[in-house]
């Protein structure tokens, strides 16, 4: 079955592009042969299952997995064939929220945001504690320069770990599950920040989630994976196109609200 | 019977596969110890993780192990009147092969076991798919110090189990059972020569701290990102390394001349 996504190409220029990606595991086809964009400076849902590859799908534009086949651009600069050295390159571009935050536990806080100005800046002490500092206190974190990743709760872990992804100023955030296992207060903080920043910095917003509320709030576009194929739009578009399966997985309430969105947006 | 031919072969392409691996990661290792920066703040705490967290199991081993020796020594070289060699006895065997040996085995267990967890747990939680993200080479940034760690630890701790050892003997064999300490250690300063003895064992320590080093890293990198994966690297850093260890002691002692 192939699976694209056709997406409106007055949507943008698209900051990431995957083409006829193809991925297994084993016996166990991910991709078949997967279309889809990001647009630049939009953010861009990827919904689905367990195990329909929205992780792997971050992880490839992020240049951690290859595809058997097909094409991966960023930022224009296709990244499939680039080694370890010419992905650094690439990496730079981009910020990635992991969903378990994957900050460095043996270092605190500080340090871990710290990590990425000590290595590729030449900042001093100084401008490196102010800038940790600054970041900390846009995603609401103060005094947790001394704690250690452990000592901290899911939420805090979460926006630590976001505070890490932006603090080299990427052009591109991947989000992996970033409201996954938090409490409504803290999804509703997290969902704040990342609309913040793509509309503050511009930033190109790449996030997988199960969270359909925030998701339609969020999305400029959606993406949703299901049993190997793929479908992409903006949610009104998803919802006028009525594949069963895409109103099946996004639930009424979802499909009411991208409607009424989808309503208001034409008539304005 | 096929079957059993066909993955004979399977397993052996494996093995010959991994080989290969580890040889490109021992490869990037050593490039990666040669790139700037030197990371002298993390190689001075994986030292200290390695090095003086083993100490307590290094010194205890140690004297025990010279005053097992010292005991077995005099007991048989007493039936011939020679426990005027009672030195010479403890200490070349500390000093050529059971003070390296025992100490590469001793550390492996309880320092290349624990960085072989400790790497596997930062892939299972994606640490290391973090620094990635991060252009930041987790070859460079946790592989290469804790290498090095270990590789530099080894000699200096298995010189610690041989002096501690000599002690050990001297402890039985002068104090309790009476002998002339002159004639224990001198000898002992006798008997050691520094090219056969001295430099042999440096030599060992060192080759089995960067067996210890590559090993325990590599399978810690290489582990399954999940608990049983990590599990399963810890077993195998420790069968591996040993087993490795034992085996090229043998071949040092014999290309050595000793």
């Amino acid at each position: 079955m192939t699976a694209s996504i056709e997406t409106d190409p007055a949507t943008g220029e698209a900051h990431v592009e995957l083409d006829s990606v193809r991925l297994a595991f084993g016996r166990r086809v991910v991709f078949r042969d997967l279309r889809c964009r990001a647009p630049r400076g939009r953010v861009t849902i990827v919904l689905g299952g367990s195990g329909s590859g929205k992780s792997t799908l971050l992880r490839l534009v992020g240049g951690l997995q290859r595809p058997d086949a097909g094409s991966v651009r960023v930022a224009g600069e296709e990244v499939t064939g680039l080694g370890e050295r010419e992905l650094t390159r690439v990496r730079r571009k981009i910020g990635m929220l992991f969903q378990n935050g994957a900050l460095l536990d043996s270092i605190s806080i500080f340090e871990n945001v710290a990590l990425p100005l000590r290595e590729h800046t030449a900042k001093d002490e100084l401008e490196i504690e102010s800038e940790v500092h600054r970041r900390l206190a846009s995603v609401g974190l103060d005094d947790v320069d001394e704690l250690l990743p452990g000592e901290l709760s899911g939420g805090m872990l979460r926006r630590a770990a976001l505070a890490r992804a932006i603090v080299m100023d990427p052009e591109i955030l991947l989000c992996d599950e970033p409201f996954s296992g938090l409490d409504p207060p803290n999804v509703e903080r997290i969902e704040a920040l990342l609309t913040r920043l793509n509309r503050e910095l511009g930033l190109t917003i790449i996030v997988t989630s199960h969270h359909m509320a925030s998701s339609m709030r969020m999305g400029d576009q959606l993406v949703l994976l299901r049993d190997g194929f793929a479908v992409g739009g903006t949610p009104a578009e998803l919802v006028a196109g009525g594949d069963p399966r895409v109103v099946e997985f996004l639930g009424s309430d979802a499909v009411a609200a991208a409607a009424g969105a989808g309503a208001g947006s034409v008539g304005s | 019977m096929t079957g059993a031919v066909a993955r004979l072969g399977a397993r052996s392409v494996d093995w010959v596969a991994g080989l290969g691996h580890m040889t490109r990661f021992a490869g990037s290792v050593v490039a990666a110890a040669l790139r700037p920066p030197l990371r002298g703040r993390t190689l001075v705490r994986e030292i200290y993780d390695v090095g003086v967290r083993s100490l307590a199991l290094i010194l205890g081993s140690g004297f025990v192990v010279g005053m097992v020796l010292g005991l077995q020594a005099y007991n048989t070289l007493a039936r011939f009147g020679a426990e005027q060699s009672l030195g010479a006895v403890v200490g070349l065997s500390l000093i050529r092969e059971l003070g390296p040996v025992l100490t590469g085995l001793l550390v492996t267990g309880r320092a290349g076991s624990a960085t072989a967890a400790g790497i596997g747990a930062m892939v299972t939680t994606g640490q290391l798919d973090g620094l990635r993200m991060m252009s930041i080479s987790p070859i460079h940034f946790v592989v290469y110090p804790k290498a090095l760690a270990l590789l530099i630890a080894m000699p200096l701790l298995s010189a610690l189990f041989i002096v501690v050892g000599v002690f050990g003997g001297y402890v039985v064999v002068v104090e309790l059972l009476g002998l002339d300490p002159g004639s224990y250690l001198s000898s002992l300063e006798n008997a050691v020569d520094f090219r056969d003895d001295v430099l042999a064992s440096v030599l060992k320590g060192v080759v089995f701290g960067l067996l210890a080093g590559l090993i325990s890293t590599y399978r810690g990198y290489t582990s399954e990102p999940t608990a049983e994966g990590v599990s399963r690297s810890t077993t195998s850093t420790v069968v591996v390394a040993s087993v490795c260890i034992l085996i090229s002691n043998y071949f040092i002692t014999a290309l050595w001349g000793v």
